[in-house]
């Protein structure tokens, strides 16, 4: 289908896309890569009365190390960070996260911003956020704020960005020494929306579990932090006890809505091959 | 509510074009319906099946789901322009001796993707050829013939389709 007819402002700063979202309201939307927002357009599913295009505002396309942190910009691309050297070294669960973001030719246009502000359940970055404890950068009239990745995401397509903000980027903090990462979906398809994946950032101190991070996407309304399973990791040296444990243990923190994909039983028995997986690797790495 | 026009200047295989543009009006719909360029094809109009690639600065993207508007100011390479100016014809070429096209449907936005995999991915193996290309759906080859045609031209054609007759087939 065609999409709906819209109004399109290509905005010059953050300021005047601020301008615009206030002069207009609630059914304007920012538009970053589209790669959502245009086959919802399409699918007319969506139909906003216009669409703000944030493509030429300067300073949201770049990755950059500010203190402890790494800074990426909202029109960040997924191709952007697939290149990126100071992602692979600093925030290297992101960089093992690209690859499984949908399609080359969607990544060549598809952002990290627009990703994280549409919070798509099933999207990799929220998922890889709230593991790494990643603050979202938003901009509105009333100045700038940071919020927790874990309180940014409040559910199904929400989260805590007011509607006259702009999320602008998000900060990574820098992997400490000892961090070891994992990514992981499962989906029919490779680059398909996965039936259930995890973000697993676990530390260690020699062959022992200082602090555990797992994240999990499609598997609820938003990015699940699976609490019970990371407290039974913890102080552990990921044996195959600890490893039982753990699987057991996310009986108790996930409840993941069925899908067209998979039945709410399926994805959890996936979600506990994926963490077996995901430690039996981590404890071998150096 | 009147359809709003967006003025929008793009290159378009090396021709400058300056028109008014509908905002809603998607890449591909702005190539075949205005500018007669109709080797793009729409395929699912949302995103997943590929048959719609363009280049847009060089890299491919999904021509159903970028805004005309939106290549105001870029460069927009299509399969026709590609064609002509000979970057595509050993991939052309090897398609046709592979057999990789078969309706024809997917195949520019197939070759998009080859000749990513061309200019980016030299070294690529064929389960690496397979994940580049996952994002284009073909419907009558079964993929085999596509993969086989890629490979041709990345390690240097003659010498793979040398080696499938050696092998009797290398399906």
């Amino acid at each position: 289908m065609k999409a709906p007819n819209f109004d399109y402002v290509r905005a010059g700063s953050v300021q005047q896309a601020i301008d615009e979202l206030v002069a207009r309201g609630d059914s304007a939307q920012i538009l970053a890569g589209g790669q959502s927002l245009m086959a919802m357009l399409n699918l007319r599913l969506s139909a906003p009365s216009c669409l703000i295009d944030i493509a030429g505002v300067p300073g949201l396309r770049e990755i950059e190390q500010v203190g402890k942190t790494v800074r990426i910009g909202a029109m960040v691309t997924h191709a952007q960070l697939q290149q990126s050297a100071l992602i692979a070294d600093q925030v290297p669960l992101l960089a093992q996260t690209v690859p499984h973001v949908a399609h080359l030719a969607i990544r060549n246009s598809g952002t990290i911003g627009g990703s994280l502000a549409l919070a798509d359940p099933a999207a990799e970055y929220p998922a890889v956020a709230v593991a790494l404890q990643a603050n979202i950068l938003l901009q509105g009239p009333r100045g700038a704020r940071s919020v927790a990745a874990d309180a940014f995401f409040e559910g199904f397509y929400r989260t805590a960005r007011q509607p006259d903000e702009i999320l602008v980027g998000v900060e990574f903090p820098i992997a400490p020494a000892g961090r070891r990462v994992h990514f992981d979906e499962l989906s029919r398809r490779r680059g398909d929306y996965a039936m259930v994946g995890l973000a697993a950032a676990l530390d260690f101190d020699g062959a022992r579990i200082t602090a555990a991070r797992l994240a999990y996407l499609a598997a609820g309304e938003r990015p699940v932090l699976a609490r019970q399973a990371m407290a039974a990791l913890v102080g552990t040296s990921a044996d195959d006890k600890a490893i039982q444990a753990a699987q057991q243990a996310l009986d108790a923190d996930l409840d993941p809505p069925g899908d067209l994909q998979a039945d709410p039983a399926t994805k959890k028995h996936l979600a506990r091959v994926l963490l077996g997986r995901c430690i039996q690797q981590l404890r071998q790495a150096t | 509510m009147s359809e709003t026009r967006i003025k929008t200047c793009v290159t378009v295989n090396g021709q400058s074009v300056e028109r008014e543009i509908p905002a809603r009006q998607h890449l591909v719909d702005f190539l075949r319906e205005d500018l007669g360029l109709t080797g793009s094809h729409l395929g699912c109009e949302h995103g997943v099946c590929g048959a719609c690639q363009v280049m847009v600065d060089g890299q491919v993207v999904r021509g159903c789901l970028t805004l005309a508007a939106q290549t105001d100011g870029r460069r927009v390479d299509t399969v026709e322009g590609l064609s002509d100016n000979g970057e595509l014809a050993a991939l052309q070429q090897a398609f046709l001796e592979h057999n990789a096209f078969q309706c024809g449907y997917c195949s520019s936005g197939m070759l998009l993707t080859a000749l990513h995999i061309v200019r980016n991915h030299p070294q690529a193996d064929r389960d690496e050829i397979r994940d580049l290309i996952s994002g284009n759906y073909c419907r009558c080859t079964g993929y085999h013939a596509i993969v086989d045609a890629i490979e041709t031209v990345l390690r240097g054609a003659g010498s793979a389709l040398a080696q499938a007759k050696h092998n009797g087939g290398s399906r």
